[in-house]
């Protein structure tokens, strides 16, 4: 597993609203005392603040009454999890096996080239974010790449710049 | 919705579903699975919706999940009363007034269906109901059965059996087809005991990748002390490339459904789970839709079927992390810890969740159970070869062209698989090998085309079943890329609880990117060798030590392209990046312009007319400028 590394310093009351904290307070408070809750709290928490900063992580680990190591530990384990904030689209490559023998790795390849990132971040304008995914069942289409929910089956490396610049 | 209480009451709802699946009026169905909607299903099927109501049209129109043919989607089924289904393929929005004139007139023109069926297979029941009373209209015949189809021709669905006929949102049509028959039967007719020798006797094997006979662990899990045990559904499905756990969890999750309450009858358990990953919400939508409508019938909760059997089941979710469809993994993340694995001494059939006995079967296991309970284990063991009874449901994926989902016969020779289901190898490309088992896997070479398709002889042959994925590749895919490629995904994805699993996977794929990077040594070869029964020897879980497999089968059958790349510095197959070169040939060059407009780098130029050049320096080798040739002036050597 590689390390997420996330941004200690932020300040959540400048990156979420009132009404996204106030939701966070009660996914706590409706599963503070399930069995094997963490993860369930998580994946909502992350669905309505998008990312999981370390400040976020903090108040979930008080809030179940579970250390901090814990929480932590769990988020950088599963990769579904994001402690840092995201793009306006988010871009998944798709990197299993069938989009990988047709040609995805030229793909990614390309991509990182015209976003200038690396797998696992943001553009600087906050417009992209580029992940590598396996498999998003869509086989039959390989390779295919995901810009939100628009998939872009059968791509050739020409054809990526022109993908790209439908997004604004 | 009212209780099911007994078999009058399921009768009841079967006839409900037996109107809904061959009604007395024009039917539409898209097929809604994942893949489909990837191809452009929603839209067709928000068309079809518009288009019948604008037109006013008397038509259902309803959902099925995947039948398996992915390269022909979006697929739309039309059924009109006496006539057979049809089949239209790669429908578009844009199709969809056609389709529907054809529907009004009652004709079929222009827009041929890619094939029709006559009747449909109830197999839990063990019959076939036509869809016409008289022979094929005249106008119909021309278009090819179904059994025709090269792609269906030599396959048989019983664990896939209901996906791409039913509405995946109807419990009654699940009934219709004989669903939820077996569990009165189950839970009325037999004693746990019996169902376990019955299941025994079938000679189910787990098709999560092991092959142990799912009998006996229930027999183990029986008789395991403890009041609360637990059945769990593996639908972790993390091999990279293969999605025939999810066509079943989204086309039929009530045949998954099924078959846990009946292993949960039979091994005393009255909680379940079924761990599905995040990457897939359409399955766990069409999960929880189904667990919901079984409860409202009284088919799970208190009391089922009136004979005072009580389960439940939840939906665990998974959260990326590949390790956790190991079975202690799975377990500990179940528990909302992260999933590493632990020691397999400890048995989970034992001490699994929560330390309780806990029983664990693979989707597709789950899926068979009903079948076997109504049809007899007698009737499942005939299926198949020697100790590999049933099917087996594969990914037929890669550079073969016919893309999809397959469901097979065990011992199916693999040559029919590639050449006859999967229609060969596109462009008129060489095979070279499948690879299946995933990255725990190994690959087939074309010496070993004709050997037969069952846990065993893909064991002896050293790779392995797997879940299902196949992985077709010809003579552009380079096997050391892809043994670094499984190298590499396995080693993003160890725990990193154990240190020969951690580092030496890291380091096999330190060699291995030295390979591909023309910095491979003298000797790597045999450090990989050495280094691969290391990990096999001293991993914790099977994630480590299979890790090695695709280096090792992979050296077995093409040890002289690792050769090349060491000692040569050559990718024969023109894929390793470092060890190729792109370049103008003055020969073909027209100076037309194209690719140097194309290249993401703008490193070619060259004035109109003239033979352009590219600039070694800057290129970055994506293929971009030989794909868009026109006159095949780009050489890759
Ligand atoms: C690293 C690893 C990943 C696994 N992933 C899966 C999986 O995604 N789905 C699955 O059914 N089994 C998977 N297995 C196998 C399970 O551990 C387990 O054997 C299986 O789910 C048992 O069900 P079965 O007997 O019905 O096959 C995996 C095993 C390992 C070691
Ligand atoms: S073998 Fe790998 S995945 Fe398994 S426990 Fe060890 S480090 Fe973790
Ligand atoms: S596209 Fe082909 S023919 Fe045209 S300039 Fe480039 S290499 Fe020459
Ligand atoms: S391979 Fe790509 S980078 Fe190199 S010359 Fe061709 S288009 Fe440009
Ligand atoms: S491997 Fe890319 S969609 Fe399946």
């Amino acid at each position: 597993m590689k390390a997420k590394a996330g941004n200690v310093d932020i300040d959540i009351s400048k990156e979420f609203t009132p009404e996204q904290l106030k939701k966070l307070d009660e996914i706590i408070a409706k599963n503070k005392d399930k069995a094997g809750a963490l993860i369930p709290v998580l994946e909502q928490a992350q669905g309505v603040l998008e990312f999981l900063p370390m400040p976020i992580l903090k108040i979930i680990a008080s809030g179940l009454n579970l250390p901090l190591s814990r929480v932590y530990g769990v988020v950088t384990f599963y990769s579904f999890f994001t402690m840092t904030p995201r793009g306006k689209h988010t871009m998944r490559v798709c990197l299993g096996t069938a989009c990988y023998v047709r040609g995805g790795k030229a793909i990614n390849d390309i991509i990182k080239k015209e976003l200038k990132v690396e797998e696992g971040e943001t553009t600087p304008d906050r417009l992209f974010t580029l992940e590598t995914v396996r498999c998003v069942g869509a086989c039959g289409l390989g390779p295919v790449i995901f810009v939100g929910e628009n998939v872009h089956g059968r791509l050739k490396p020409a054809k990526v710049k022109d993908v790209i610049s439908q997004y604004n | 919705m009212s209780k099911i209480n007994t078999l009058e009451d399921l009768n009841k709802a079967a006839k409900r579903g037996l109107e809904s699946i061959i009604p007395s009026k024009t039917k539409v169905m898209v097929g809604m699975a994942t893949s489909g909607i990837a191809s452009g299903a929603q839209e067709v099927y928000n068309a079809l919706a518009e288009e019948i109501k604008k037109r006013k049209l008397d038509i259902i129109l309803s959902k099925t999940g995947a039948m398996g043919m992915d390269c022909i989607e979006p697929l739309v089924d039309v059924l009109q009363p006496n006539k057979p289904r049809l089949a239209y393929s790669k429908v578009t929005a844009k199709k969809v007034p056609e389709i529907i004139d054809q529907i009004v007139k009652g004709a079929v023109n222009g827009n041929k269906p890619a094939y029709r069926m006559d009747e449909e297979e109830f197999i839990c029941l063990n019959e076939n109901k036509p869809y016409l009373k008289g022979p094929v209209p005249k106008d119909l015949e021309g278009i090819p059965k179904i059994g025709d189809v090269s792609f269906y021709k030599k396959q048989m669905k019983l664990a896939t059996r209901n996906c791409g006929m039913i509405n995946y949102e109807s419990i009654d049509e699940y009934i219709a087809k004989g669903g939820y028959f077996s569990l009165l039967k189950a839970l009325t007719k037999m004693q746990p005991d019996e169902i376990i020798d019955e299941v025994i006797a079938s000679g189910l094997r787990g098709r999560g990748g092991g092959g142990f006979q799912a009998g006996i662990k229930w027999q183990t899990c029986r008789r395991a002390h403890g009041d609360i045990k637990y059945v769990i559904c593996n639908g972790d499905e993390g091999d990279p490339g293969a999605y025939m756990d999810r066509s079943v969890m989204e086309g039929d999750p009530h045949s998954v459904i099924e078959g846990m309450i009946i292993g949960a009858y039979a091994i005393g358990s009255s909680q379940g789970f079924i761990y599905v990953r995040n990457e897939y919400p359409l399955a766990v939508a069409n999960l929880q839709r189904a667990l919901d409508q079984a409860r409202e019938y009284g088919l799970l909760g208190k009391n089922i079927l009136n004979t005072g059997f009580d389960f439940d089941l939840k939906i665990g979710k998974g959260a990326g992390a590949f390790v956790c469809g190991e079975s202690t993994a799975l377990m500990t993340s179940l528990e909302g810890k992260a999933g590493e694995p632990r020691a397999k001494y400890i048995h989970t059939v034992e001490h699994g969740l929560w330390d309780r006995p806990s029983n664990l079967n693979n989707v597709e296991t789950w899926a068979n159970v009903p079948a076997i309970i109504s049809r007899g284990a007698k009737w499942f063991s005939s299926i198949g070869c020697k100790n590999n009874s049933g099917t087996k449901v594969f990914c037929l994926v890669g550079k073969i062209n016919n893309i999809g989902m397959v469901e097979v016969p065990m011992g199916i020779p693999l040559k029919e698989i590639i050449y006859e289901i999967g229609g060969g190898i596109p462009g008129g490309k060489k095979y070279k090998a499948v690879q299946t088992g995933g990255p725990s896997g190994g690959c087939l070479p074309d010496s070993l085309i004709d050997i037969s398709v069952d846990f065993d002889s893909l064991w002896d042959a050293g790779s392995m079943m797997g879940s299902g994925g196949m992985i077709v590749m010809d003579e552009t895919t380079c096997m050391v890329d892809i043994a670094r490629y499984f190298i590499d995904f396995l080693e993003f994805e160890s725990c990193g609880k154990c240190v020969p699993c951690r580092e030496g996977v890291y380091r096999m794929n330190e060699i291995l990117n030295d390979i591909c990077d023309g910095k491979g040594k003298a000797g790597d070869v045999e450090l990989l060798e050495s280094m691969s029964q290391g990990i096999v020897d001293g991993a914790l879980c099977a994630l480590g030590s299979t890790a090695a497999n695709p280096v090792l089968s992979t050296l077995k059958y093409f040890r002289d392209e690792y050769v090349a790349h060491v000692r040569d510095k050559k990718c024969p197959a023109g894929v390793c990046k470092a060890l190729i070169r792109f370049s103008v040939s003055d020969e073909k060059c027209t100076g037309c312009g194209v690719c140097l407009k194309k290249c993401p780098t703008e490193c070619i130029s060259g004035e109109k007319k003239k033979t352009h050049v590219i600039d070694q320096t800057k290129c970055i080798k994506c293929g971009v400028c030989k794909e868009s040739c026109k006159f095949d002036a780009i050489i890759v050597e």
